[in-house]
């Protein structure tokens, strides 16, 4: 063995990786074959450089993009683009704690994430129905509290009977239990019955508006625009308009992205300790062989059932703060089955099972596969000079290349999702792993790798 | 020693959500009868016609016998493949898009442009009326359409499969299942693309295509019955293939037991395209059906009918041909009847609640366990 | 019957005590456990499971002593292997009671079996595969405080989690040094061959610190020098007062090993006895041996 290690590391180096054969490069202690190998190496162990080496590719990316436009675009297309791949890793991340490490195959999540939203929504909003439906008018906190508990308490009536189902069958139970929120949501005779019975409202399929930002209105009076705080004052006079001429409400919205990256590290944490841990590797056991788990005296049944209801308050509150921050929810589109879907991605191209994967697999999610491919489209589209055909059949009946072109580009949605399929299928078929899937996440408290120092000479 | 004898408590205690449901079963139909007697007692009964009752029924029917064609399909590819097929749905989307793009070509060929029609009215501006399909007016349109939804269908799904699933056949369901998504997407954002997406007429209205029946007062019109005649057809055309070809044996063999059927030289890869022809031609032919039923189109009406197929697959017993079209019905029964109880909006999610309560209480389907194929 | 009121004559005993004492007399504590009134942790009564129509075991009866070595042979389709999923739990008896260490653990499920000290091996050895050697083994030790997801995660409580961790990770090495694959510690156990994934199932049962053993086949498809390894390693722990059930296709591993055979033959216990009264038995003969002996 270390013959064989030590005798990979001598010859020269060759400057494209991968010609050489060396079955122990991805072992441990195994040195890389070149230098783009040591810097991915390098990368890799270091999470958090990883992390932000993705996020700063992408800044490169929506600033190459946007740059000739001035400075609020740039800085606005940098805070879409963070936001949502923070929101996409928040909901990754719940999401691997349920497929990745347990292997529990819940296609649910939009349905969870809804319940979050519209039990704090309906916890916080005005009782007032003046101002639409009523809600409890408890504080905000409690709202997200009760949020998370809602979407727990769901969860749990899903983990319950679902328990005992092959993982296909849990999906379809998980689908369909999310399809059923969706639709109650949008239901107009179920907004009545609770006006009727506890005195709050949905909204139905018009949807409720969410209660005010607290981060905006730590930078605004009452959240109005040109009324700011003293602290508004401040940070606008430095960097905002006052200052550096970045707009005020794209600031604000900086302001936020860095609340959701609070969460995001709370979560990474969370999961990390929930992971690194024997909660975690009874976790890990359920995932690879049941039987074995319950033979071995863990009570599979009500592992899962925590589990399920961990992930699915973890995703009520990506849900909350993710469109609670989006001034008007409503259950149609936005929480069509597609939502859960997006998630799913993000996390099969970090690789379940990995936390850190999770983060970057929802960075570059919505950077490159969500964001990315409209501005692409549009940014083409500005520089074609021709009109657009009215369908595709008059695009291809033109038969003009420049008029097809157009046409794509203006209708770049579709083509997104059809290239979100194909990466999707890719996936499956190159590296079911994900792109960080042959990372080895450990599910210990200590590190395995050595013994304990004490032990030698204690006994 | 307790008996053996099974008796009524026993059965019971043994399965308490089997009973639950049972009873709740029994507590809708008491209050069905009490309803069209009129009478009411407390929470119960109510007042329906039976006019209303049978035009429900009807419409479950039909609607069930569209979901139950569509469902054979994902349950062979459930039976034989090993996976749940998420991309179904948007195979529905495809045959009723290329099927009504091909009706409309010959209904008003030279009379409109064929962009607009093949594009199935997503280019031009031209109105069902003007097209004028329908079975009483343009019968052979509509039927060549059927069968153009079917075999465009059949071939698409065998081009899928040799792209996406094939280089994967030996992976485990779960891996094929998320490639299905993706193939689901590509799919339906294809037909997104292609023909648009507003959600449009497609029938024309024709006079006096509403046949009364006397006694009851029940409206059945041309394009149910078209569909009552093509779907039934299609089944029994399904059933005789599976019973009376060699093909057809083969097919339930390895439904039953793919490891046995293996090491008995059956042809699988043979078994398996036949499988995506037969399934994706099904499947094309009811979303046509459907489209014939509804009058409208939209891109992603297939994927929207997806849950509703698995409701239908799962409740008859995944694997079973007669059970996805037995479970068909009764979704479609539901569908229809449970606005009887519950507000409209909510029948939707009545379907799946069905489906998560079979789930739980006898994954095998209500009609499962017996027979396979 | 008896069974409703427990028998507290055995309570006070544990078996801990064999692990730490430095030099445990072997003929000591074999003589300890003869004392205990508790001899018999094992005892299948009346055991009947049927499955559709078709009885797998017809109202086996038999027990296991303490410290003792059984073995639990019989031809194919004898009913062995269905007696020992009866008794784990994973499958449910039709009729008939199990008792472990005079509970009645009739209808359990297989983790409170596990959790009573009642542990199995499989025979297709079920290796985690996507998981460490050194996981493996610490996934198995019973209560541990660390499996609260609560007091993982709490800054304050996770402190004693990573104690606890340390200690549990000593003791899975020095079980990997016992059964001498210290150095597949950090390999992914499905990396490992058959004969070390059999060790790794071993290793992780005794994990759990049993008091009982069920062995399902351990031996099946392991090489001689590995077999040898491993029996000389099931003959240790009994000596450290561990009771071993033994299920084994192989008639000369079971006779040369096993101070007590339970023969079973088309789902009811047809002899028992020592290896040399087996040996002699007309009936085993006639059922058993008599077609390779």
């Amino acid at each position: 063995m270390t013959d064989r290690e030590t005798g990979a590391n001598t010859p020269d180096p060759t400057p494209d990786g991968g010609t050489d054969p060396t079955p122990d490069g991805d072992e441990d202690g195994g040195e890389p074959e070149s230098a783009t190998g040591a810097v991915i190496d390098a990368l890799r162990e270091n999470d958090l450089g990883l992390v932000i080496t993705t996020l700063l590719l992408v800044y490169a990316g929506a600033t190459l993009l946007t740059f000739t436009d001035g400075l609020n675009s740039v800085f606005g297309l940098m805070r879409t683009l963070t936001f949502l791949g923070l929101v996409y890793a928040l909901s990754a991340l719940a999401l691997n704690l349920h497929w990745g490490y347990t292997g529990l195959f819940n296609i649910g999540v939009a349905g969870f994430m809804a319940v979050g939203v519209y039990t704090m929504g309906i916890v916080v909003r005005s009782p007032d129905p003046a101002f639409g439906p009523p809600g409890f008018g408890l504080p905000l906190p409690v709202g997200i509290i009760a949020g998370m508990a809602a979407a727990a308490l769901i969860g749990l009536l899903a983990a319950l009977p679902a328990l005992r189902l092959k993982a296909d069958y849990l999906a379809i139970v998980t689908l369909g239990l999310s399809e059923i929120i969706r639709l109650t949501l949008q239901s107009s005779a179920f907004d009545t019955f609770l006006r009727d019975t506890i005195g709050v409202g949905t909204g139905g399929g018009r949807g409720m508006g969410m209660p005010s930002n607290p981060v905006r209105e730590l930078f605004l009076v009452d959240g109005r625009a040109g009324d700011p705080t003293a602290f508004g004052e401040l940070v606008f006079g430095t960097v905002g308009e006052g200052g550096l001429g970045i707009a005020n409400n794209i600031v604000v919205g900086w302001g936020y992205v860095l609340v959701l990256a609070v969460f995001l590290v709370g979560f990474y944490v969370l999961l990390e300790r929930l992971g690194h841990s024997p909660f975690g590797r009874n976790l890990k056991a359920i995932r690879e062989d049941e039987l074995v788990a319950d033979s071995l005296g863990k009570n599979v049944d009500l592992i899962k059932i925590k589990v399920f209801m961990i992930g699915c308050a973890l995703m009520g509150l990506a849900g909350i703060l993710w469109f609670g921050s989006q001034g008007n929810v409503s259950p149609t589109p936005q929480f069509m089955p597609l939502l859960t879907f997006y998630v799913f991605v993000a996390v099969i191209i970090g690789g379940s099972g990995s936390n850190t994967g999770s983060v970057i697999g929802g960075i570059v999610f919505a950077a490159v596969l969500f964001e990315g491919p409209r501005r692409a489209g549009s940014a083409v589209r500005g520089i074609i000079d021709a009109p657009t055909p009215q369908s595709f059949a008059d695009a291809v009946v033109s038969l003009d290349p420049v008029a097809f072109l157009a046409f794509a580009t203006d209708n770049v949605a579709p083509l997104q999702f059809i290239f979100l399929g194909l990466v999707l299928i890719l996936i499956m078929h190159r590296r079911p792993d994900g792109l960080l899937g042959d990372r080895i996440e450990t599910a210990s408290a200590v590190d395995l790798s050595e013994r304990s120092r004490g032990g030698d000479h204690d006994e | 020693m307790a008996t053996t004898e099974p008796n009524l408590v026993d059965s019971i205690r043994a399965r308490p959500g089997l009973t639950l449901v049972v009873a709740f079963g029994v507590l809708l139909l008491v209050d069905l009868v009490a309803k069209l007697a009129g009478i009411s007692v407390g929470p119960l009964g109510g007042s329906l016609s039976t006019g209303r009752l049978g035009s429900n029924l009807w419409n479950g029917i039909v609607i069930g016998l569209v979901i139950g064609l569509a469902g054979i399909g994902l349950s062979m590819t459930y039976s034989i493949l090993s996976f749940a097929n998420f991309s179904h749905g948007d195979l529905v989307s495809t045959g009723a898009f290329t099927g009504w793009g091909i009706a409309f070509l010959i209904a008003a060929f030279g009379e409109q442009p064929i962009r607009a029609l093949l594009s199935v009215r997503g280019a031009g501006n031209v109105s069902p009326g003007e097209i004028g399909a329908h079975v009483l007016s343009t019968p052979v349109a509509v039927l060549v359409g059927l069968v153009a939804a079917f075999v465009i269908t059949a071939v698409v799904s065998l081009a899928l499969d040799r792209t996406f699933y094939k280089p994967m056949r030996d992976r485990d369901g779960i891996s094929l299942l998320i490639a299905s998504i993706g193939v689901a997407l590509v799919v339906r954002y294809v037909i997104q693309f292609v023909y648009g997406s507003s959600r449009r007429g497609v029938t024309a209205t024709v006079d006096a295509s509403n046949l009364v029946i006397p006694a009851t007062g029940l409206s059945i019109n041309a394009h149910q019955l078209t569909i009552l005649v093509a779907a039934i057809g299609l089944m029994l055309a399904m059933h005789f293939m599976l019973q009376h070809t060699k093909l057809g044996t083969a097919m339930r063999a390895m439904a039953d037991n793919k490891d046995l059927a293996l090491v008995t030289g059956i042809p699988a890869e043979r078994v398996v395209t036949a499988t995506w022809i037969l399934g994706g031609g099904l499947a094309g032919a009811s979303g046509y059906l459907y489209v014939l039923l509804r009058g409208t189109i939209q891109f992603d009406f297939g994927w929207l009918l997806l849950l509703l197929m698995f409701a239908a697959v799962i409740l008859g017993g995944i694997g079973s041909v007669y059970g996805a079209i037995a479970g068909g019905l009764v979704i479609g029964v539901v569908f229809t009847t449970s606005t009887i109880w519950i507000p409209s909006d909510f029948n939707e999610a009545a379907v799946f609640a069905v489906m998560i309560a079979v789930l739980l209480v006898r994954p095998e389907g209500i009609f499962g366990g017996v027979s396979t194929a | 019957m008896s069974s409703d009121t427990p028998d507290t004559s055995d309570l006070p005993e544990d078996t801990d005590v064999a692990d730490d004492e430095p030099e445990a007399n072997d003929s000591a504590v074999e003589e300890a456990a003869k004392r205990v009134p508790s001899g018999v942790p094992l005892r299948v009564e009346g055991l009947v499971k049927q499955f559709g129509g078709v009885t797998a075991v017809d109202g086996a009866s038999f027990e296991v002593e303490r410290g003792s070595l059984t073995g639990l042979i019989g031809p194919n389709g004898a009913g062995k292997s269905t007696t020992f999923n009866c008794i784990t739990g994973v499958h449910e008896a039709t009729a008939g009671n199990i008792y472990f260490k005079n509970e009645d653990i009739t209808g359990m499920e297989p983790y409170q079996i596990a959790q009573k000290g009642l542990v199995r091996t499989f025979q297709i050895a079920r290796e985690l595969g996507g998981m460490s050697v050194l996981e493996n083994l610490m996934l198995a030790p019973k209560n541990q405080i660390g499996e609260s997801a609560i007091r993982s995660v709490t800054p304050g409580l996770r402190g004693g989690v990573i104690e606890e961790e340390a200690e549990i990770r000593e003791r899975a090495w020095e079980t990997l040094e016992f059964f001498e694959i210290e150095h597949l510690a950090t390999e992914n156990a499905e990396n490992l061959s058959g004969g070390q994934r059999k060790l790794l199932e071993m290793a992780r049962a005794l994990m759990t610190d049993p008091e009982m053993v069920l062995l399902d086949e351990p031996l099946a498809g392991v090489n001689p020098t590995l077999e040898e390894k491993l029996l000389d390693r099931i003959h240790r722990l009994r000596e450290d007062d561990y009771t071993f059930l033994l299920v084994e296709h192989d008639m000369n591993v079971i006779m040369n090993n096993c101070e007590h055979v339970i023969v079973m033959h088309q789902g009811n216990v047809l002899a028992e006895g020592t290896g040399e009264e087996i040996r002699n038995d007309e009936r085993v003969i006639e059922a058993y041996l008599g077609e390779d002996v």
